[in-house]
């Protein structure tokens, strides 16, 4: 569904006889910079100048339908169709100009949105002029595209396009909508998960002027002339419910497991069993916790709902998905229905905007006017779908240095659910499996996805999936395996290597970071150490890995994060500067989420509802992170919103380890958790057990 | 609160702000409404972000009297008579302030939803101290998340703002 063109070039672009081009793209910027990116990618695909391109992004009826913005697919597959469309567009100028000037096409060039003969450049027509009327033909999905040569924007690191206005706090997010005559709303939440509403009392907030509550069944919201009020007509509203729950939090893991009710074999190389009977086997089990979005702004929509139709603001992911599900609820036809996108808060997967915007339609609805609802802090991290907790189990087998046999069983829930409803089990278990398998040459490797069809906490996609945790434990493990073997993590890692560009960034983070094996030293009382891991995203995206420098404060038990460096090769780089503020970012947050991050519930809702009890990384806990990209501009670009998370939380825990012997095979890496794992060495004493040590004792 | 006190609080009053060096008279129904709803809903200066609601995350930070205030822990009703700057009153008239331009030349931002906090905190802090360290701009900051990830950006470019500034008025 991802990017699949709709045939006339009029859907995807037009151009104003002041040579204006109008871009209408169906993913969206999250946040990212993403509208930059595409307009760098027209303007060099038609020749006009980067600010002649305005790009119009997600609204239903008038930008294609190129299914959700996830997945880091903007650019590796939502680019290529809008390419296409500029490609042809072009071309149709160039025919065009050359009926009109009476020339050969092979005679006309093109430059800054203006068709000229060769070596005649006074004979012009400008892009306007030609484009009057549209272009009226189907994209040629054949058409040549101009090459990397030519290139004057693409690979540059233009300005952002968002910048200027958001600085000077300007920039209009969905928050900052007013409609006149608008209601702001919030929905009354249960005392606990899936509590029936048994009874409300409207007389409890009859001293609130001007103050309405909406019900149906379970729903309930109320709504009133200004947000404050509305906050504390909601604190106020007297209500009763019955029922609802959570499972114990400490049994999370065993539940996935005991849940899981559908197994998949997703690479099986056979002779798994045969290394496995001839070697010791090494095993380890990791655990990662459910997460939050943690998104700054919680989620906000506005909707004006009426008999004959409705039009949604909000920062869904997906508009047309959501118009699809607005259209069942509010039983009106789709094409009645306007979802228009709006920039909100980066949101880093689905993180409850899609149910912010169905609260506002129905509440709107009820009402009968526009209607302005943004959740609260406590909802946002109380109520926000979760990245769901994961669990594997990894078998390995050296021989003679290398690894002959590699099992990873996972257990997970599915990954996805859209607006409520998650999907029947899939053999990925959506993207519960992603990089679950190694892209190490091994002798023989086997996975196991274990599915179980929910999770404790309604689960949802949240940045790289089960990536997050697959390359945690891939990675991880790949470390333990090498002190087994009593080699330096990342030889051991280009001994299992054949694809150059696995390689190549191995290469240059070691070259960056200056690698010289985990290099334990001593800072005073902390024990300091070095981590290496490397993955590539989705088996088919972006080369990514990373070398982190930790402190450990042994008495303590905290981990500082003082550097990430990282190797990047996401194929064509389109623009550098983004692109470094995409993986910068992605490290630092990876860090809070692998340091910090869980998400806690006792036996009703969620606990971690404000920034003290869900913390994350603050100023002057950020590590210092240094990149190198490696461009190829003969390479298709891939996505980079996630591929560098995947590897950081490998990266730090295999630091720890060489810093002080302690392996931390469950996130969040707290300081009690280090304590714990540290205790767990007993009789050993710390020292001996420094990989540096023990491999030099080999 | 109880409905008792709603009911008590509608009579109404007016606070007298200087928000961004103009005087705006606010009528306030409710005295313990947050600065913060009455700049977006009232003063329609929406640039001030609404997030936490508990002084956590430093997304709402103004200047009152010169000193960086979190606007949704400030009831209306004692700010009588005060200064209010936000991010709509840094720079001059149509010029950027140096921190504006100094994010902008790093390009230190993502979503930007924690944007207008920082620069307002950054302004007050390049105010009192023109030459902060990365660790006074760290601490200074501790106090604003951001979840993109634009930390290391945002120090870079107050450091660049604070060099700026300098050779500037040397």
């Amino acid at each position: 569904m991802n990017g699949s063109p709709p045939a006339p070039v009029d859907r995807w672009l037009s151009i104003d006889r002041d040579g204006a081009v109008h871009v209408f793209v169906g993913k969206v910027d999250l946040g990212t910079g993403i509208r930059t990116a595409l307009a760098q990618i027209v303007a060099d695909e038609l020749d006009v100048p980067l600010d002649a391109v305005h790009v119009v992004e997600g609204q239903t009826g008038i930008t294609p339908d190129q299914g959700r913005t996830v997945g880091s697919q903007s650019l590796q597959s939502g680019a290529p169709p809008l390419r296409a469309a500029a490609a042809t567009a072009r071309k149709i100028l160039l025919e065009r100009a050359a009926k009109q000037l009476g020339v050969g096409v092979e005679r006309l060039v093109t430059r800054d949105g203006v068709v000229s003969v060769a070596g005649d450049e006074a004979t012009q027509i400008a892009y306007g002029a030609l484009a009057e009327g549209g272009f009226g033909r189907e994209v040629d999905a054949e058409v040549p595209l101009r090459s990397a040569a030519t290139y004057r924007w693409v690979g540059t690191s233009v300005p952002r396009v968002d910048l200027p206005d958001k600085v000077r706090g300007a920039f209009a997010l969905v928050h900052d909508i007013a409609l006149p005559a608008m209601w702001h709303a919030r929905l009354v939440r249960p005392p606990a998960v899936g509590a029936r509403l048994v009874e409300v009392d409207a007389t409890s907030i009859a001293g609130f002027p001007d103050v309405r509550i909406v019900r149906e069944g379970d729903f309930l919201a109320v709504a009133a002339r200004d947000q404050w009020r509305t906050l504390e007509a909601a604190r106020t509203l007297v209500t009763r419910w019955s029922g609802g729950g959570l499972p114990d939090q400490s049994e999370v893991y065993e539940r996935l497991r005991g849940e899981a009710s559908t197994e998949a074999v997703t690479r099986d190389d056979g002779a798994l069993d045969a290394a496995f009977a001839k070697t010791k086997a090494h095993e380890a089990t990791y655990r990662w916790p459910f997460q939050s979005h943690g998104s700054l702004g919680p989620p906000c929509a506005v909707a004006d709902v009426r008999t004959d139709g409705a039009t949604i603001w909000c920062a869904s992911q997906g508009v047309y998905l959501l118009r699809a599900r607005l259209a069942e609820l509010l039983a009106l036809p789709e094409d009645a229905i306007s979802v228009v996108y709006e920039e909100g808060s980066g949101c880093f997967g689905d993180n409850g905007t899609d149910e912010a915007a169905i609260e506002a339609a129905r509440i709107s609805c009820a009402l009968g006017a526009p209607v302005r609802l943004q959740w609260t802090l406590a909802e946002q991290l109380g109520w926000d779908p979760k990245g769901p907790a994961m669990l594997s189990t990894l078998r390995g087998a050296l021989r003679a240095g290398r690894i002959v046999g590699w099992e990873h069983a996972v257990w997970t829930p599915p990954h996805f659910r859209l607006h409520g409803a998650v999907p029947a089990p899939r053999a990925d278990a959506v993207a519960g499996d992603r990089n679950a398998t190694v892209d190490y040459a091994i002798g023989a490797q086997r996975v196991v996805v274990h599915i179980a069809p929910h999770a404790a906490l309604q689960q949802s996609a949240l940045r790289s999936l089960g990536a997050a945790h697959n390359v945690f434990a891939n990675e991880s493990f790949f470390d333990e395996l090498a002190f087994d073997a009593g080699a330096d993590p990342l030889r051991f890692r280009l001994d299992h290597l054949d694809d150059s560009r696995a390689r190549a960034v191995l290469e240059r983070v070691a070259e960056l970071a200056v690698w010289r094996g985990g290099e334990p030293y001593t800072d005073g009382p902390l024990l300091c150490g070095r981590g290496i891991a490397f993955a590539r995203y989705d088996g088919h995206g972006a080369y990514v890995a990373a070398i982190t420098s930790c402190a450990v404060d042994t008495a303590s038990g905290r981990i500082d994060v003082r550097e990430i460096a990282i190797a990047h090769d996401c194929g064509l780089i389109v623009n550098p500067d983004g692109l470094r503020n995409q993986i910068e970012g992605n490290a630092i947050q990876a860090t809070s989420r692998a340091l910090l991050e869980e998400v806690h519930f006792d036996r009703e809702r969620v606990t971690s509802t404000d920034w003290s009890r869900y913390p994350i990384l603050r100023f002057p806990d950020a590590p210092t992170v240094r990149i190198s990209l490696i461009d190829r501009p003969e390479q298709p670009a891939l996505g980079a919103g996630e591929p560098t998370t995947i590897v950081i939380a490998p990266a730090i825990a295999n630091a720890v380890f060489a810093a002080t012997g302690v392996r931390l095979r469950e996130v969040p890496f707290s300081a009690a958790r280090y304590l714990a794992e540290r205790g767990e060495l007993r009789n050993v004493t710390i020292s001996s057990m420094r990989p540096s040590d023990r491999v030099r004792s080999n | 609160m109880s409905a008792h006190d709603a009911s008590a609080d509608s009579a109404i009053d007016t606070v007298v702000l200087v928000v961004n060096g103009e005087r705006r008279t606010v009528d306030v129904d409710d005295p313990r409404m947050p600065l913060v709803f009455v700049l977006r809903d009232r003063l329609g200066l929406r640039g001030t972000k609404l997030s936490c609601g508990c002084g956590e995350c430093g997304a709402c930070a103004v200047l009152v009297d010169g000193v960086e205030e979190r606007a949704c822990m400030l009831a209306i009703g004692d700010l009588d008579g005060s200064t209010v700057t936000t991010i709509e009153g840094i720079g001059d008239g149509g010029t950027l302030h140096p921190v504006q331009v100094a994010l902008l030349a790093e390009q230190a931002s993502q979503c930007g939803y924690c944007l207008p906090g920082i620069v307002v905190a950054a302004s007050a802090l390049l105010a009192r101290d023109p030459d902060p360290s990365e660790t006074t701009i760290a601490t200074t900051l501790a106090g604003h998340l951001c979840r993109c990830g634009t930390y290391g950006r945002v120090v870079r470019a107050l450091r660049r703002a604070a060099v700026a500034t300098k050779g500037r008025a040397t």
